[in-house]
């Protein structure tokens, strides 16, 4: 019988309350439940987490790298977005 | 360290690829950038990580046998749960490693084909035997010790996936050096045959250690471009030397000798001196001619084949959850 390969998932895990997941890497499973176990098994061997997300790597949507400038150059240059840009006057102290 | 048998030649010559692209390149990796799975790359830094993740991905699988040897003999259960644990951390090495290989664009089972045919090379430290318990404790010691002197830069490569997996190697691997020194203080401080037993197997284990981290600089081919590509930080003899600078001392606090006539420090440069190391035998053993290389990759060929039906049986089982829906219909 030839195997068929086993689908790769990517592996999300939370360490603790107040943070939010974070990848880790990926694996390969047959299906959900063994991508869950096999998370534990090689990315929490050492009481890291408390809540693991496994996600297809098919179902991520991710931005095309070539395009970072033209995609991402409207965020870095408004500048008048940031706290900073703005005097407060010293009399007013801190705001 | 992993980079044994890289090829010269190339598919894609690097005299073949955009000089604009190449340059681009290069600005980034020199400004410390990382490069990440989708970021154009030169087919050949590409070739070469794959080459390396892979075979420090397969020295770490390959690695579990000679450790797994000793796990039923371990003189007590605390020493079998932590070899265990040791034996266990090295198949997760193993994984976080083909992952990050695969990122480059390369199918796992490409990846182990090319160990169970013979093609990728892994680690030559891996083809010695283990012929006492002694020699677990040589191994987490001497073997791990110098595998956490190459991985720390490796932690700092320019390939971010490679990079990443390092840091959670590097994390790991510690438990994995004290672990063997303290079964060699266990026996140091033991029977005067524990204490031979221990000194035995260093002398076994310290030049084959010293050869991990590969030839000389002198006829070490292909660093250039590692270097220049920072997916290598440091020189194979730079290494070395560090290796040899941090053991010397914890091999005098077991009260064991160095297996070296020629070992002396030198007082000028701050450093230990080693006697020749013998490149024949390392040669012999890259080439398939070591003492386990055939029973090594003959057990893993056997063990891929008996755990057919565990994948067979996952892949079937998934297919069965997916149907019912389509039969209803």
């Amino acid at each position: 019988m030839t195997e068929s390969p086993a689908p790769l998932w990517e592996v999300f895990i939370r360490p603790r309350t107040g943070l939010a997941h974070r990848h880790v890497g990926s694996l390969h499973a047959h299906d959900a439940k063994m991508a869950l176990l096999s998370a534990r098994n090689i990315y929490t061997r050492r009481g890291e987490t408390l809540s693991i997300w496994v996600i297809p790597s098919s179902a991520i949507v991710a931005s095309d790298p070539g395009e970072k400038d033209m995609m991402f150059e409207p965020t870095g240059s408004k500048i008048y977005r940031h706290p900073t840009f703005y005097e407060v006057p010293d009399e007013v102290g801190h705001m | 360290m992993y980079a044994q048998a890289l090829s010269a030649s190339d598919p894609t010559p690097l005299a073949a690829e955009d000089p604009a692209k190449l340059a681009a390149f290069q600005a980034r990796v020199d400004a410390e950038e990382k490069i990440e799975p989708n970021d154009w790359m030169p087919e050949q830094y590409r070739r070469t990580l794959i080459r390396q993740i892979s075979q420090h991905a397969h020295s770490e699988i390959v690695g579990m046998q000679p450790e797994g040897n000793w796990l039923t003999r371990a003189p007590t259960l605390k020493r079998k749960a932590q070899l265990l644990a040791k034996i266990q951390d090295e198949a997760g090495h193993g994984l976080y490693l083909y992952a990050a290989a695969e990122t480059l664009g390369i199918a796992r089972e490409e990846l182990y084909e090319q160990l169970l045919t013979g093609r990728a090379k892994y680690s030559s430290i891996f083809n010695y035997p283990t012929l006492t318990y002694a020699d677990m404790g040589a191994i987490g010691w001497l073997v791990d010790g110098a595998a956490i002197m190459n991985q720390i830069p490796l932690c700092r490569c320019s390939y971010g996936p490679y990079a990443r997996a390092m840091i959670l190697i590097c994390k790991e691997e510690s438990f994995h050096q004290r672990q063997g020194y303290d079964i060699m203080i266990a026996m140091c401080r033991g029977t005067p045959a524990q204490r031979e037993m221990a000194q035995d197997a260093l002398n076994r284990f310290w030049w084959p250690s010293l050869m991990m981290f590969g030839p000389h600089d002198s006829n070490s081919t292909h660093s250039e471009l590692s270097m220049k590509w920072k997916i290598k930080r440091f020189s194979n003899d730079g290494l070395r030397r560090k290796f040899i600078d941090a053991t010397v001392p914890q091999a005098h606090y077991l009260g064991l000798a160095i297996p070296d006539p020629d070992l002396r420090f030198n007082e000028a440069a701050a450093h230990w001196e080693h006697g020749p190391i013998d490149w024949d035998e390392f040669r012999r053993v890259l080439a398939g001619e070591g003492p386990c290389n055939r029973q090594r990759m003959k057990h893993r060929r056997r063990t891929e084949a008996d755990g057919a039906w565990v994948r067979e049986a996952a892949a079937a089982y998934a297919a069965k959850q997916l149907a019912p829906a389509e039969q209803a219909a």
